[in-house]
């Protein structure tokens, strides 16, 4: 359809409206005091002495806030986790080592899955209830706020995962070495799984079904992180050098901390389109 | 302070102006363009509010009110035109424009799990709005003069849609930007929250504040109030 070019002023309707009637708002009833001008709204140049940088902390902090008042979906994950990793034992049976054989990889992809059952709740509740937009409009960064999302997602499922994983490595009769370095690559891949993570959940907000859709999204990217992180386990269990698994893990950590926040920023504007 | 500040007044040079008093910001939008399918929802669009001015968005449901908003708050990127304050092109969602625009949308930014006091004690660390201006005593009397003192400490869960809509209300009397971009504000309030509203809002004029407004309610607000229709936008560009 093409249509005429047409250039519109808005026109001075009820202009001057002086309502008589209208209730005036006195400091009198309480009303706190305003300031004369607007800080910054008239300086052309934009205050650069604040630090903007606090976004990532804001950001982090108000999230953990969040996380800690509506427990349960914390709760759940983790016991999501506890309960698929002891499956395990009580399909197989009592066989020593297989069990011990399999554990890294089993605890592995249970935290993996974990992980994938609490992305939804990173953006989808902000995006519904309006408080994304709100961000997207805030002073600080965008890059930045969401970079503190996924910390604090990682503070609330990564790191409670890794810190629980030990136990769970026991019922499987891993050794005292093998539960350390399971527990290092926990903390060092769990980041990772946060932050691909939050690009899916990012990209998908919006959609119907993006709770599936982030799963099969996401999962094939979590495929290497799989791989070192179980990786190191089953290296130190035979004996191998597991340095290299972890030093790979721990690239992937530096390389998705500098890239994913703004590939996330990114998508969140998308959406918000 | 009462009534429109008059025309004269707000015309004065910004550097010739007391420190006190309000600022002179021009919001202008040039060209604004928007398709959606097949069907332009306005195209060469083109407004200017000036400080002290309100600009109400009216128009039938699905006549783009929304849509203009977001684009001017810069959330939805126009299939062209530009926007500009005091003549300086402002880049969607560019760091000039953060710290200028307040919006409020349909959603009320508002966390079921959250009192009322943390939902705005919340929004404002957002709003990165200076730890003095939002001390809990601020809060509480914001709160007080939107009429939620008794439910300050209820989660917003047990709260109504008006009130929650109070909760931004009170948002509006701390946090210091002159654009304010409001869509269908009055939404869910009763005749004593609109009251309330149109008593922001005036004294956020005189202020020399910035208003631009979607809304189906004539909104009895002081000085200079304009209209913009987008109906006829629609007819013309059909």
């Amino acid at each position: 359809m093409i249509a005429p070019n047409s250039l519109f002023e808005a026109t001075p309707a009820a202009a001057q409206t002086d309502a008589p009637g209208a209730p005036r708002l006195e400091s009198s009833k309480g009303m706190p005091e305003q300031t004369g001008a607007f800080s910054d709204a008239s300086s052309d140049v934009v205050e650069q002495s604040r630090s903007l940088e606090r976004g990532f902390f804001v950001s982090t902090k108000r999230d953990t806030f969040l996380a800690f008042r509506s427990k349960g979906e914390v709760i759940q994950a983790l016991v999501f986790f506890v309960m698929v990793v002891s499956l395990f034992p009580l399909a197989i049976g009592a066989e020593t080592v297989l069990l011990k054989r399999i554990a890294p990889g089993v605890v592995w992809v249970a935290a993996l899955l974990s992980v994938l059952l609490t992305l939804p709740r990173l953006f989808a509740s902000d995006y519904l209830d309006g408080t994304l937009e709100q961000m997207l409009l805030s002073p600080f960064p965008l890059t930045l706020i969401v970079a503190g999302k996924m910390a604090a997602h990682w503070l609330t499922t990564g790191l409670p995962l890794a810190l629980i994983a030990p136990l769970l490595g026991l019922q499987f009769g891993l050794g005292g070495d093998e539960l350390a370095v399971l527990v290092i690559s926990l903390l060092l891949g769990t980041p990772i799984l946060s932050m691909l993570g939050a690009v899916g959940a990012a990209l998908t907000l919006g959609v119907r079904g993006g709770s599936v859709l982030v799963a099969l999204l996401i999962l094939p990217l979590y495929i290497p992180v799989l791989i070192f992180g179980a990786g190191a386990v089953e290296a130190v269990a035979s004996g191998i050098d597991y340095g290299a698994n972890l030093s790979l893990l721990g690239a992937g950590l530096l390389f998705g901390a500098l890239a994913t926040p703004f590939a996330v920023a990114a998508a969140v504007k998308i959406s918000l389109d | 302070m009462t009534g429109a500040v008059p025309e004269t007044e707000r015309k004065i040079k910004p550097n010739a102006m007391p420190k006190s008093s309000a600022v002179q910001g021009t919001f202008r939008a040039e060209g604004l363009t928007l398709a959606r399918g097949a069907r332009w929802l306005f195209r060469g669009l083109s407004l200017r509010v000036c400080g002290g001015e309100a600009l109400l968005l009216r128009g039938a449901n699905g006549s783009g009110k929304t849509s203009l908003l977001r684009v001017l708050a810069g959330f939805t990127v126009p299939d062209g035109g530009k926007l500009f304050w005091n003549d300086r092109p402002l880049a969607p969602l560019g760091s000039v424009g953060r710290d200028l625009l307040l919006y409020i949308g349909h959603a009320n930014a508002i966390k079921d799990d959250l009192t009322a006091l943390e939902n705005l004690a919340e929004a404002l660390v957002m709003d990165d709005v200076a730890a003095a201006n939002r001390t809990p005593e601020a809060l509480c009397s914001a709160l007080d003069s939107v009429g939620l003192s008794a439910r300050r400490d209820l989660p917003a869960r047990k709260l109504s849609q008006g009130q929650k809509r109070r909760i931004g209300l009170a948002r509006l009397l701390l946090v210091d930007k002159p654009l304010w971009l409001l869509d269908e504000p009055t939404n869910a309030l009763d005749t004593d929250g609109v009251n309330l509203f149109t008593g922001i809002i005036n004294s956020h004029l005189e202020r020399g504040g910035l208003v631009l407004i979607a809304s189906h309610l004539s909104i009895p607000l002081a000085g200079t109030v304009r209209e913009l229709n987008l109906d006829e936008t629609v007819e013309l560009a059909a």
